[in-house]
């Protein structure tokens, strides 16, 4: 049965039928808060995994390291969803949206209609088409599944080679050191985190990293992997070396999974085109997560993020705009990322910065790197900071301007630098 | 295992048993008790799960680690009782634990 959204398609109605692709923390989390703001329709979450929905951060840290179990990876316990009229449909995708009819087709052959469809499909590890890459051990680290497959592969003694210098990766090279097993990490550019940390971090990370007993080659070009037996045991770098290793993560960057959407003539650029409500152009159809490209208000343009507050943001608009509640306030872009005992907490992006400003000195593993426009607060990235993190949070949101001697001032104290 | 009451700033109450070793945040996330975003889910990065702990069990609750002190600073309308429930683990000692939630966490 369809709810009344059929004469006015998109309408707030709490007996809409919503149909979410996607049942990563985007998907499973819309459907926490459709049924916590109310709503009495059916809800459907389709996952091509054989999982509930899961927190992914975990599974390059706590997880990998042995310190936090499957159970508490999952966001709701298996009965929740049907104790919430919730129908979980796992290890089923979708394979096409016939958006005049509102009915969507899945991989089984079975058809389902819908008032109202969430694409949260999130996004794929990209791969390097390389020869020797579809050698066993050549991993990517995105499911829960590939995180079970490095695990097995680290420990004292074994050698993991880490292809792209990027959160995933370095967070990896951490873990495997916690596990007692060495890493190389290979990097195609001159530093690491080059895409998205600036210079003074990625100085720190990886003498932080090379301090841990991680091996970096930068500016190194991957010609493929060499393998016996089907089974890697040796990644290539363009000067002829080889490298030995038992496995090689690949983490080189993330796709948006938007091919459904493409395909279904909705507008995509790098992921899914979203409004502030996590709405697509047509009205019954909208898009949450790793696979929307959607308006940054603060920094006046459209981005993707790959995040789980994006996630856990768009899920709370798409609830709201269901259920018609007034959309949430946007909030201020943030990250995480462990490794060892360091903290690494960034607000914001730092899209037009013309200054970048080092607080706290990066030698005591205690700093924040703060990017400004001007006056104004564009982003930080805060090592064992929290202040710096919190109250940056705030400015950024705020646009509130600061001094830059006082912010570059550790000795004033950062409530004082916003006062 | 310990029965857990969440006050939601409005006062609705929400009972629920939470396995001991989880964390009074993971509690709440799990039964689907609003009031309690967890955005980081545990790593204190974040300050989204930040409660008001009942005077009568502040003693059973631990000490708040320098960096939990650290986020809490920041938090809104932070209170001497205030903690971060993802720092909170759950024991038998806790059963009939009092909760109450704050107005917004962000």
């Amino acid at each position: 049965m369809r709810g009344s959204g059929l004469a006015n398609p998109g309408a707030p109605d709490l007996n809409a039928r919503v149909v979410i692709i996607g049942a990563g923390h985007a998907g499973g989390s819309a459907a926490a808060f459709l049924r916590q703001y109310g709503h009495t329709g059916p809800i459907i979450l389709i996952g091509d995994e054989p999982l509930v929905p899961y927190q992914r951060p975990p599974l390059s840290k706590a997880w990998l390291k042995g310190e936090a179990d499957a159970d508490s990876l999952a966001l709701k316990p298996a009965d929740w969803y049907a104790d919430n009229n919730c129908r979980l449909m796992l290890g089923v995708s979708a394979t096409k949206i016939e958006r005049a009819a509102r009915r969507v087709v899945l991989s089984t052959g079975e058809t389902l209609d819908y008032d109202i469809l969430v694409l949260a499909t999130g996004a794929r590890a990209r791969t390097l088409p390389l020869p020797g890459a579809d050698l066993k051990g050549v991993m990517a680290l995105r499911t829960a599944a590939d995180a079970e497959q490095l695990k097995a592969a680290l420990g004292p003694g074994k050698h993991l080679a880490v292809v792209g210098g990027g959160y995933v990766g370095l967070e990896a090279a951490a873990s495997a050191r916690a596990l007692g097993a060495e890493a190389v990490v290979l990097e195609r550019e001159p530093r690491v985190l080059a895409r998205v940390a600036c210079q003074q971090l990625s100085d720190f990370f990886t003498r932080y990293h090379t301090g841990h007993g991680v091996v970096f080659e930068l500016s190194a070009g991957v010609e493929g992997f060499e393998g016996r037996d089907g089974q890697v045991t040796g990644v290539r770098l363009a000067d002829g070396r080889v490298l030995p290793c038992d496995a090689a993560l690949v983490g080189v960057g993330a796709i948006p999974n938007d091919e459904l959407a493409q395909a279904a003539g909705l507008d995509c650029v790098n992921g899914v085109v979203v409004d502030l409500e996590a709405r697509t152009a047509d009205p019954a159809i909208f898009a949450i997560g790793d696979v929307t490209h959607r308006p940054l208000p603060l920094y006046d343009r459209m981005f993707r993020l790959e995040s789980v507050p994006n996630a856990l943001e768009q899920a709370k608009q798409v609830a709201c705009a269901i259920v018609g509640r007034p959309a949430p306030p946007p909030e201020v872009p943030w990250f995480w990322s462990d490794q060892y005992d360091l903290k690494l907490q960034i607000a914001g992006m730092p899209f037009d910065a013309d200054t970048i400003l080092v607080r706290g000195d990066p030698a005591t593993a205690k700093f924040a790197v703060f990017h400004l426009k001007g006056d104004l607060v564009q982003a930080v990235e805060a090592v064992n900071s929290p202040p710096e993190f919190m109250m940056g949070k705030i400015l950024i949101g705020g646009r509130k301007p600061v001094s830059r001697e006082r912010l570059a001032d550790s000795s004033i104290s950062m409530k004082e630098v916003a006062a | 295992m310990a029965k857990i009451t969440y006050v939601e700033h409005d006062g609705t109450e929400h009972t629920v048993e939470v396995k001991t070793g989880m964390s009074v945040m993971e509690g709440a996330i799990k039964n689907n008790v609003p009031g309690i975003d967890a955005d980081c889910g545990g790593a204190c990065a974040c300050a989204t799960c930040h409660v008001y702990v009942d005077p009568a069990f502040e003693g059973k609750t631990g000490e708040k680690s320098a960096m939990e002190e650290s986020m809490l600073d920041f938090a809104e309308n932070v209170e001497p009782n205030s903690r971060l429930s993802c720092q909170i683990k759950v024991s038998d000692d806790l059963d009939g634990l009092v909760v109450r939630m704050p107005e917004s966490q962000h």
